[in-house]
């Protein structure tokens, strides 16, 4: 009993009208959390990271290259989850999010490029090279772009959906490969400095910094996320009732 | 504390381009993506206000 009273709950607010007011009052404390975890991992950044004894100041663009390039994964799997759940359950909040998830990946995939070629030049002496984990990762920011462009191109949201869902999940195979790029091929690229398997290679304060900045990513894209999917929410519900009734619509307050 | 004046801070050490050329572009970004999601969900907004005024209008 107490179990399928929990499900009921769970499916409330899979609906985007349950989702929509959920989501506003969310979203502040999303941005709120952002904003410290950004303070701190910043103060951390340029402040109390020690100066590396072989990269200089340089090697402080770890602390956003790293974490945009984990969002970038990361976001995509998300993604793909929420893609393949509207595909199989048939449920409307599930394209949206999916929808709303994909430009902020998309940045998280483009900043990991952008950093990574600033680091690449005075580090590697080059702003690219054709190696396996750049590559990859920037087939990575391609699947974002065709995701956006796919479902830009099909005017029925539902059809849009199922199309990018399909793109999406065949995508996923490019994650791994991205991961485990610097361990299959011969890479310029640096193997992973955090694991879960070792204890990480690098210095305290640094470690901290990154899985600081990392969270203040996290929760920045949660938030933007969130305000992107109550947009999508309002374009594709327009002639509901509910979405009539709302107080923002009615002008009843502003 | 590592700077010894805000101008070593600016200088990073010869890296200015390569740390700034990062910061800078991750700062841009982040703040005007939160900028558009916002404009997107007003301009949706408008537009479903303009509609109930139209109704409203229509049917007196």
């Amino acid at each position: 009993m107490n179990n399928s009273h929990k499900i009921i709950h769970w499916f409330k607010y899979a609906s985007p009208q349950s989702f929509y007011p959920l989501a506003g009052k969310l979203i502040p404390w999303f941005w709120a959390l952002a904003a410290v975890f950004a303070g701190i991992g910043l103060w951390i950044t340029f402040f109390a990271a020690p100066t590396d004894a072989q990269q200089g100041e340089g090697y402080r663009i770890i602390f956003i290259h790293v974490p945009a390039a984990w969002m970038s994964m990361f976001i995509y799997m998300v993604m793909a989850a929420w893609a393949g759940l509207g595909l199989a359950l048939n449920t409307r909040l599930s394209g949206m999010m999916a929808q709303a998830l994909a430009p902020t990946g998309a940045i998280m995939a483009f900043l990991s490029l952008w950093t990574g070629a600033l680091w690449g030049k005075p580090m590697w002496g080059a702003w690219w090279v054709w190696d396996a984990r750049l590559t990859s990762a920037l087939i990575l920011f391609f699947l974002y772009i065709g995701f956006i462009a796919l479902q830009a191109a099909i005017d029925d949201p539902r059809r849009a959906d199922k199309a990018g869902a399909i793109l999406a999940l065949v995508g996923v195979v490019n994650v791994p490969i991205i991961y485990f790029s610097v361990k299959w091929w011969n890479t310029l690229h640096q193997g992973a400095s955090v694991s879960l398997m070792k204890a990480p290679t690098m210095a305290a304060t640094m470690l901290w910094g990154m899985l600081i900045m990392s969270l203040a990513f996290w929760m920045y894209s949660i938030a933007v996320a969130l305000t992107r999917v109550r947009a999508i929410i309002l374009e594709r519900e327009a002639h509901t009732e509910w979405v009539k009734e709302l107080a923002e619509v009615k002008g009843v307050t502003p | 504390m590592n700077w010894e004046s805000p101008a070593a801070f600016f200088a990073m050490g010869g890296y200015a381009l390569y740390v700034w050329g990062s910061f800078g572009a991750c700062a841009i970004l982040l703040i005007m993506e939160p900028m558009l999601a916002v404009k997107r969900r007003t301009s949706i907004l408008r537009s479903l206000r303009r509609e109930r005024l139209a109704e409203t209008l229509e049917n007196p």
